[in-house]
């Protein structure tokens, strides 16, 4: 066992919060010259990626930084803690913030969207929502973050204004909204009814914060309206807000899938189960095989849905459905495997979907459709594009050492090391289908020859504002292969007593 | 009780009465508004000298006690604790913002309507800083006859009924709490509500006078079934009577429950409480489902208090500090915030001349600040986090969980219907189609000027309420300390449900206690 954990009270967990804050209101002051408005959102997301990683080397050596902002009921305050577990989330919506904004200057220019300042807004909104969901502190921080984000990426989803995108957006609300108001908000209202806090425990994942002669039944209740209202997880049967949200603009796709909304969901889990529940009382009250069971069942049930989609952004819609639940199925293993395969799969998973995202953008941009079936061929015209793809398919189909390897890798491991057989198959059974859903988009592009009656002559790459993140993301997506221990670390240091 | 030096509440009560006077020798209506503005931010400066109130105690204080007619045990009374004061305060605060909100709405008799406001705003006052019975029932009717006139000579098209059914609901209930007041003075002989306060009365009669009471403040709530009047009245006020009505005379019965029936009778609330918190359940979500059904904006703003007020009614009823913390923070929050609400709608009026969705639509593109503005007060009212709302439905949701898993059960829908009434408006009304809101003015200086400190306040209320319950726990800590005294704690919460009992083995997550050091 380590030393206890170091706590200090510092500012640095608000910085990239604040960063993010003051970013929306820059871009409306600066709404009427586009290349300063979209200057803004460069500058903000680097600065705030600046902030997130000055606080890496201390929190690598083991500190904890915590910062309370306001108090606003006995043991209820707005309250900032920076730990592995905020960084490995933080680093990645931050960082991906920036190649975001390069993507979403060339989509939304090259395609001439309109209410642009208002795209930015929100989309800066919701990157603030993320980060403050990264440090949130305790459960209400938490829940006040995961609301800016849910209300804030509504006008995203129902950008086009049109009858399917207002129908999209209204399933997105009556998904997020409903289940957590529904179910989050009494969860965190019992809990705070029994512990008489909401702080999480920090720096110790086996102890949560529920006293001990809690009454276990009611626990149960607890951690299950925790896991129903957290449905931006997108775990079936609470999955069907993602697919439809599809309709909106491809970067918005990036950012629900890769950079701040379901990632804030698994992220939120996983808090929940370790730093509210901990691993004792998980294990105590037989929560975590049903979880990882049930994560499980999601995995194979939406890849298999995947399978059947012709339409490339719905197919890569239920292959994340599928890929979340990797996160909560690690992380409910308890194992030391698990939890670092589980974790870790937050980054190691965004990068190469949301190259997925960037190319769909950039294939629809170019030809304006979306279908897999008319694909044949244009791997020829795009190579760019369909070549990033490619990376991207081989990050999830688990290949040494893009990205995928190694949160599957840890998976495999903590499964192995709980003795779950059922598991161990299911992570096997997913590569498979993973390589089955994904590979024939990228065996069309390059190896088929068109589809009789598509002149794929007029097409060429989309603008280089598009395809340079795009490309870079998919090269990192490999890179970080080769530096393993990346996230894993902040992953270790933050279940460095139960190691 | 504490005793004061200056008669500050006198002063606060009789101010707009003097007020009054100049009206009569002004002619210019620009005159008449400028003149009720800047005495309505006079009218705060006396009450500045309310913040000398000294926390940590549950005694009335600025108490003035002047003997009325000495045969009937009659005498002018006035004080404020925990429980009344913030109620004063909120009257102060909505005061300026009732006249300044009325601004351009108001075209005729403006003199009669300001005199009748300023009547209202005094009478106001005088119920919650009243600690006499006779005295609290003068004040309470004096509120009924301004209200009336405001409904009934500046209100909509349907004035006239909605004004005969709000004065003909309250007159019932004003009646009630009559009989009520004489058979505390036979039973209890006194007036004087702190006298009354510590008399025991038979159980007989408590449950007599709970119910005649009771039904008294329901009306005035209002509470679910006695609501009927409540969506005329405040829809078809003028803005500044739809503010006032929801904001502060709707707390009137609210005011009513925790200053009279839970002291004077409280064997009989804790034996009708089941009965208040099924009354309340339902308006919360009746009336939730009702607003959510609306496309006139008042209308809907009207449901959305019957919900709101039914969480406040709730948390008083649940006879723990959390519900009841939650319900007085709720009905100031609920004044902040439904003021707000009316006053936007109230602006939008002027530009599209009708409160119908479909009258008011596009206006995230054409108006965008006005349209923050009104998604900033629809946040607070759904009680977002981080807003004043949340504070209070928290609080009552605790307070609701801990006295039965059931009851916060039951009342959480009311939470997320909220956020469905309120936001599909917005979506409404930001993106609709075809926009009606082409050519309209954005924010002008004097809805800035109105609607800037209101949101300052949603704020700073739902980020540091402490201040709040530093004033506001001593009184209602020794409210709950006397009703569990009587016997309350069997009505209390059910340990068994949330620990695990002696003989049960506990699941041992830990030694108890997270948090930050």
């Amino acid at each position: 066992m380590a030393s206890g954990p170091d706590i200090i009270n510092s500012i640095y967990p608000i910085l990239p919060v604040a960063v993010t804050f003051a970013a929306p209101f820059f871009i409306r002051l600066l709404a009427k010259n586009r290349n300063r408005r979209e200057a803004v959102s460069f500058v903000f997301s680097t600065i705030t990626f600046l902030a997130v990683v000055f606080m890496a080397p201390g929190i690598l050596e083991g500190k904890i930084y915590t910062c309370t902002l306001f108090r606003i009921l006995p043991g209820m305050t707005v309250s900032f803690c920076a730990d592995g577990l905020s960084m490995v989330f933080a680093l990645i919506s931050s960082f991906l913030w920036i190649l975001t904004t390069s993507y979403n200057i060339g989509y939304m220019r090259t395609l001439k969207e309109h209410a642009q300042t208002r795209y930015y807004i929100c989309f800066g909104v919701a990157v603030f929502g993320a980060q403050g969901v990264a440090f949130a502190g305790n459960v209400f921080t938490l829940y006040l973050f995961y609301e800016i984000i849910t209300l804030f990426t509504y006008p995203l989803v129902a950008h086009y204004q049109n009858k399917e995108a207002f129908s999209a957006g209204k399933k997105y609300l009556v998904y997020l909204l409903c289940t957590s108001k529904l179910f989050f908000l009494p969860a965190m209202i019992l809990t705070y009814v029994l512990c008489g806090t909401l702080d999480f425990q920090l720096g110790d994942i086996q102890r949560g914060i529920f006293p001990a002669d809690a009454n276990p039944v009611l626990l149960i209740v607890v951690y299950v309206l925790f896991l129903a209202g957290l449905t931006k997880t997108a775990m079936m049967p609470l999955h069907n807000w993602l697919p439809s949200a599809m309709v909106a603009p491809t970067p918005v796709s990036g950012l629900l899938h890769a950079v701040a909304v379901v990632k804030a969901g698994a992220f939120s889990i996983c808090r929940i189960m370790l730093s509210v529940f901990g691993i004792d009382a998980l294990h105590n009250l037989g929560l975590n095989m049903p979880t990882a069971y049930a994560a499980g069942f999601t995995i194979i049930a939406a890849a298999l849905i995947a399978l059947t989609k012709d339409d490339i952004k719905a197919r890569i819609a239920y292959s994340t459905v599928s890929h979340l639940s990797y996160i909560v199925m690690g992380v409910a293993m308890l194992t030391p495997g698990g939890v670092e395969g589980g974790v870790s799969a937050i980054a190691h998973d965004a990068f190469p979907k949301i190259t997925l995202f960037f190319a769909a953008g950039c294939i629809m941009v170019v030809t304006g459709s979306k279908k897999i079936s008319l694909m044949n061929g244009l791997g020829r015209r795009m190579p760019w594009t369909f070549g990033a793809f490619a990376l991207a398919t081989l990050s999830f189909i688990g290949l040494a050492p893009a990205s995928g390897f190694l949160s599957k890798f840890y998976l495999i491991t903590g499964a192995t090391d709980g003795g779950q057989r059922v598991l161990m198959l299911v992570i096997l059974a997913s590569v498979l289908l993973n390589m089955a859903y994904f590979g024939p988009i990228v065996i069309r592009g390059f190896f088929m020859p068109p589809v009789k009656g598509v002149d794929l002559s007029r097409y060429a790459e989309a603008p280089k504002t598009m395809v340079v993140p795009m490309f870079m993301i998919a090269v990192l997506s490999i890179l970080i292969g080769f530096y393993p221990q990346t996230f894993v670390d902040f992953v270790d240091v933050y279940g460095r007593l139960w190691r | 009780m504490i005793e004061p030096h200056f008669p500050i509440l006198t002063c606060l009560i009789l101010l707009p009465l003097l007020g009054c006077v100049p009206f009569w020798f002004m002619k210019t209506s620009r005159a008449i508004r400028w003149w009720a503005f800047v005495l309505s931010l006079a009218e705060m400066m006396p009450g500045l000298y309310l913040l000398r109130f000294e926390m940590g105690t549950a005694d009335f204080q600025f108490v003035e006690s002047v003997p009325w007619v000495t045969d009937w045990g009659l005498q002018y009374l006035l004080g404020v604790d925990g429980i009344s004061l913030f109620m004063v305060a909120l009257t102060l605060l909505i005061f300026p913002f009732c006249v300044i909100c009325s601004w351009t709405s108001i075209k005729g008799r403006v003199k009669e309507f300001h005199v009748s406001l300023f009547i209202l705003v005094s009478a106001l006052i005088g119920v919650f800083s009243a600690l006499d019975l006779v005295l609290f029932y003068l004040f309470w009717e004096a509120v009924l006859i301004p209200t009336y006139l405001l409904i009934a000579l500046w209100g909509g098209n349907g004035r006239d009924q909605a004004a005969l059914k709000f004065i003909l609901y309250t007159l019932a209930g004003s009646a009630l709490l009559l009989v009520a007041i004489i058979a505390f003075r036979v039973e209890g002989g006194s007036y004087a509500i702190p006298t009354l306060m510590s008399r025991s009365f038979s159980f007989r009669f408590q449950q007599w006078m709970f119910v005649i009471m009771a039904l008294a403040f329901a009306v005035k709530v209002p509470l679910f079934p006695f609501h009927s009047w409540m969506p005329g009245a405040y829809g078809e006020a003028p803005v500044a009577g739809s503010i006032i009505l929801s904001a502060v005379m709707a707390k009137m019965g609210a005011y009513g429950f925790l200053r009279l029936g839970l002291p004077l009778t409280p064997d009989a609330a804790q034996y009708f409480a089941p009965l208040l918190i099924a009354m309340s359940i339902c308006s919360i979500l009746y009336g939730g489902l009702l607003a959510f059904a609306q496309s006139d904006l008042k209308k809907i703003i009207a449901y959305s208090s019957l919900g709101h007020m039914g969480f406040v009614v709730l948390g008083i009823f649940l006879f723990n500090l959390n519900g009841v913390q939650g319900a007085l923070i709720q009905m100031f929050n609920h004044g902040i915030t439904t003021g707000s609400l009316f006053a936007v709608a109230g602006f939008l009026y002027s530009r599209s001349g009708s409160h119908n969705l479909s009258r008011t639509l596009g206006l995230g593109k054409f108006v965008p600040v006005f349209m923050g503005f009104w998604g900033f007060f629809v946040f607070a009212g759904f009680a977002f986090p981080g807003t004043n709302n949340f504070v209070g439905e928290f609080l009552i949701l605790a307070g609701a969980f801990e006295r039965n898993l059931w009851i916060g059960a039951l009342a959480v829908p009311g939470a997320l219907l909220a956020a469905a009434y309120m936001l599909r408006p917005t979506q409404k009304m930001a993106w609709g189609e075809p926009a009606t809101a082409t050519g309209w003015r954005d924010m002008i200086p004097r809805e800035w000027v109105s609607l800037v400190p209101m949101a300052l306040l949603v704020l700073y209320l739902g980020l540091a309420p402490t201040l709040f319950l530093k004033v506001i726990n001593p009184s209602l800590k020794h409210m709950i300390g006397a009703l569990e005294s009587r016997g309350a704690m069997t009505l209390m919460v059910d340990k068994n449900i949330l620990r695990t009992s002696n003989n049960r083995v506990p699941f041992d997550g830990n030694a108890g206690g997270g948090g930050h050091p």
